[in-house]
């Protein structure tokens, strides 16, 4: 049977996130608490976290979470790595064993700046530098898979429920502004680490719901911008969409927005002309940017978060308020049981994002 | 029968009990074929000029009337077929180069048959275009790689012209000349009812459809006829015509006889003379010079209009493309093997070309290659025959489709192939005012719109089982495809892969 990477594997999922907006820290109890109570939205083959500001006195370096198959594969990498990078520290990333985690593949991190060599022959910055690495390990060394690159956060996933996960990395021992979190329910048996989410790519993370119909379209308009698309999976296809239209194309979040899940053309017709006009360069130039079926992600990256549907809600979206805290999840019931009495809870319509700045940014 | 060793294609069975010889057939054939015998006082046929175009058999009002293809067997030979035997009787007896009209007759494979659609079951719920937005308008034109807006949010990036389209179907350059003048007017109006366009050929732009301009795109071909000022200014686009699917490598030729005094003034050419299209434009003779051409064409309409470059579909086209891309095309038309023809010579029409599904995929998956795909459009022609191929010719890549004979099917063509003659009884292929007055264009361009209604409808039904809600997500979303009964070349050139994988 195929691996997923090599398959494309279509699942179904559960997906909370929390974020404090004043960028206070808070350990991965509660987002454990609330992804648990969806247990039945997941079936076991998948489960994972991102966290944002656990590293604190780490900030300025790219914190590297690998795979690795085996000690051999390590090995090839770390000379790649040792000759792109200033490495700070690289250690095995703690967990506890479980009974109901198995196959563990070798998990690794690394705090690493791009040798100032290596990016005046390249003449490009650190994160498109970070950006090529990633895509090189993943693309071209067999064995190794890195699961996250940004700075300041990480992802930790496998294969298992997401409670198991939570418990398997020790997420009580981290502090994060930030957590969001995801149980996946895979049509298939792909047993591969790498496959869960989130997906990230620098200090990128994606948790998703749902079954994108417009994948391949999607997918051959980011590989015309160099990305590679190894896992086939809609989240890393998603991940890709929000790096190359907010940071390569810079444009603004709620650009992005309105390409992703462009209004309905019967909308744009009934707005005024600069705005109509902007709205009709937007979805033609970026028409293979829209995401098309059934989706609900949260998006996590360095300023804060972003949580959205399709653009006619056909999976289930939930948001809350209480003090400084927003929480978004699949259901009600996984905010409620972490957060008594919300200030204002709601269901975000299709296509309208729930956007989360932190107050002072963290980075 | 005769001494040019012919016999009939066809052969016209008149059911004598029926028919009232009210002489309606008589009336209706321009070949002639049937004639009212006045002494015996009853009507027969000449079953020699007959070409089995269905005019006398729909109007006959007792259903009297049925043509078969005429019964008589050569000797069975795989090798010397009918028509093998046929064509060499007809050279021998002319001398001349053996013209057909409409698309190929031959077998050649249509991929669209080979190919199936994906439909959502469980993990994604099919969306129902009744209850639901279903998206189907685009936009053809060049794309700027990236949008930038100022710190205000407002956008700076200056937006290359673009053809706003309802549907992603055209009707394709059909010429005035080639086609009639009702037949025209029932495009033009049917494209604006639509909200998309139709294409003048190369024949230029009758005045009394300028009014038509936000429907039309104007064609500039190597006769260059009718082409000035006013018209390349008339339309939404202008189409560089360098190639056809049926005769790809020669130009055009259309017969004096159907330059009258109208289609002069419109060709600017003497009434009679025959309008001959050189088999390049004389000016082309590479790529650079097509840069020029593309450019003169901008400064004449100060780049308010997209340039679109249309090419046969021939064995090197993605390369092709990919130079008409950066000579700064805005759209690039590909015609496939099977594209129509008012008139074409026969070998031509049925050796040279590849199939439109073959060159629509590696063109689009060259241009992907190349990181251009998205700064041009891509507009497939050549036998799109319904809703589906059309589903299928945007998931392998096209933006949009040009349909050439399925419209002149819903103006009532029966695909008898003899556009050539300029006999049309349908009045569609002729400039004979008798005949081009059965083609009522207000009644006829109604039957387009209904058409092209009704496919999209079909569209809309098919992206919603897909799980898409606008045709954007289809572009080349080649997972949504799966091969039948294809090899493995041709699904890798396709890139698509088997049903069951």
């Amino acid at each position: 049977m195929l691996n997923e990477g090599e398959v494309r594997i279509p699942s179904g999922c559960a997906i909370s996130g929390i974020i404090d907006r004043t960028g206070c820290r808070f350990n991965g109890n509660d987002i454990i608490k609330s992804i648990t109570l969806m247990h039945e939205r997941s079936n076991g083959l998948g489960g994972g976290f991102a966290a944002y500001g656990i590293y604190p006195e780490y900030k300025n370096f790219y914190a590297l979470h690998i795979f690795y198959d085996d000690f051999n594969i390590k090995t090839e990498t770390d000379k790649l790595l040792f000759q792109y990078f200033d490495i700070a520290k690289d250690e095995a990333i703690p967990t506890q064993r479980l009974s109901t985690i198995t196959n563990q593949p070798i998990i690794w991190r690394y705090f690493v700046v791009p040798k100032t060599s290596q990016l005046q022959d390249k003449r490009i910055s650190d994160n498109d530098f970070i950006f090529n690495c990633v895509m090189k390990i993943n693309k071209d060394y067999n064995g190794a898979y890195v699961f996250s690159s940004g700075k300041n956060m990480g992802a930790f996933k496998g294969v298992g429920y997401p409670e198991d996960i939570g418990k398997f990395y020790m997420l009580e021992t981290y502090e994060a502004y930030m957590w969001t979190a995801h149980g996946r329910f895979p049509t298939n048996t792909p047993g591969w680490w790498g496959g869960a989410h989130p997906f990230t790519l620098l200090d990128w993370s994606v948790v998703h719901n749902g079954e994108i119909s417009s994948y391949d379209t999607n997918r051959r308009f980011v590989e015309m911008s160099g990305y590679i698309c190894n896992l086939q999976t809609d989240t890393e296809v998603i991940t890709y969409l929000f790096d190359l239209l907010i940071r390569k194309h810079k444009l603004p979040i709620n650009k992005a927005i309105q390409i992703l899940v462009a209004p309905f053309w019967s909308e744009i017709e009934k707005l005024g002309n600069t705005i109509k006009n902007d709205l009709k360069c937007l979805r033609s130039v970026y028409s293979s940017a829209l995401i098309n079926g059934p989706f609900s992600i949260i998006v996590g990256c360095n300023n804060g978060m972003i949580a959205l549907n399709d653009r006619i809600k056909l999976r289930p979206l939930i948001a809350a308020t209480k003090g400084s805290k927003v929480y978004v999840s699949s259901e009600e019931s996984a905010i409620r049981i972490i957060c008594n009495n919300p200030e204002k809870i709601w269901a975000p319509k299709g296509g309208e994002p729930v956007i989360v700045l932190l107050e002072k940014e963290q980075i | 029968m005769s001494l040019d060793f012919n016999v009939p294609s066809f052969e016209v069975i008149r059911n004598e009990k029926k028919c009232i010889q009210c002489k309606v057939c008589i009336h209706q054939c321009s070949n002639m074929v049937h004639v009212y015998d006045e002494e015996d006082a009853v009507v027969y046929s000449n079953n020699n000029k007959c070409v089995n175009c269905h005019r006398c058999v729909t109007l006959c009002p007792t259903e009297a009337l049925l043509i078969r293809e005429y019964p008589l067997e050569f000797r069975k030979n795989t090798n010397w077929t009918r028509q093998a035997i046929k064509e060499i009787y007809k050279q021998a007896q002319s001398g001349g180069v053996l013209l057909s009209s409409m698309g190929t007759p031959k077998t050649f494979p249509i991929y669209w048959d080979k190919l199936l659609l994906n439909a959502s079951q469980v993990t994604n719920p099919s969306i129902d275009p009744l209850r639901e937005p279903m998206e189907t308008k685009i936009f053809i034109g060049r794309k700027p790689n990236k949008l930038d807006f100022d710190n205000e949010g407002k956008l700076v990036t200056v937006m290359p012209p673009q053809v706003e389209l309802n549907v992603p179907i055209m009707f394709s350059a059909m010429s005035y000349g080639s086609i009639s003048k009702n037949a025209h007017e029932a495009l033009a109006r049917a494209a604006t009812e639509l909200g998309t366009c139709y294409n003048t050929g190369e024949g230029g732009l009758n005045k009394a459809f300028y009014k038509y301009g936000k429907n039309t795109i104007v064609q500039v071909a190597s006769g260059r006829f009718g082409v000035h000022k006013e018209y390349l200014n008339a339309g939404v686009a202008i189409e560089i015509k360098i190639g056809q699917g049926a005769k790809p490598g020669i130009g055009g030729h259309l017969p004096g006889k159907k330059v009258g005094e109208d289609v002069s003034a419109t060709r600017m050419i003497p009434i009679g003379s025959d309008a001959i299209s050189p088999a390049p434009h004389h000016d082309i003779y590479s790529i650079e010079d097509l840069r020029q051409l593309i450019f003169s064409l901008k400064e004449t309409t100060r780049y308010s209009k997209p340039i679109f470059v249309k090419i046969a579909a021939v064995h090197n086209a993605a390369a092709i493309a990919s130079g008409i891309a950066r000579a700064g095309a805005d759209a690039i038309v590909i015609d496939g093997l099977r594209g129509g023809t008012g008139a074409a010579p026969t070998r031509i029409r049925d050796n040279v070309g590849i199939p439109i599904e073959l060159a629509l995929a590696s063109i689009d998956q060259r241009l992907n290659e190349e990181g251009i795909r998205n700064s041009v459009s891509l507009i497939v022609a050549g036998s799109i025959r319904n809703s589906s191929d059309i589903v299928k010719a945007i998931a392998l890549g096209a933006d949009a489709v040009y349909i050439g004979s399925a419209a002149l099917i819903a103006l009532g063509c029966h695909m008898c192939h003899s556009c050539s003659t300029g006999k049309c009884n349908w009045g569609i292929a002729t400039q004979e005012p008798f005949l081009v007055k059965r083609l009522n264009p207000e009644i006829m361009y109604k039957r387009l719109v209904n058409l092209i209604t009704a496919w999209n409808h079909e569209i809309q039904e098919m992206l919603g089982g897909m799980g898409i809600n606008a045709v954007d997500s289809l572009r080349g979303n080649r997972l949504m495809l799966r091969g039948i009964g294809l090899n493995a070349k041709e699904l890798q050139i396709l890139g698509v892969k088997h049903a069951g994988e």
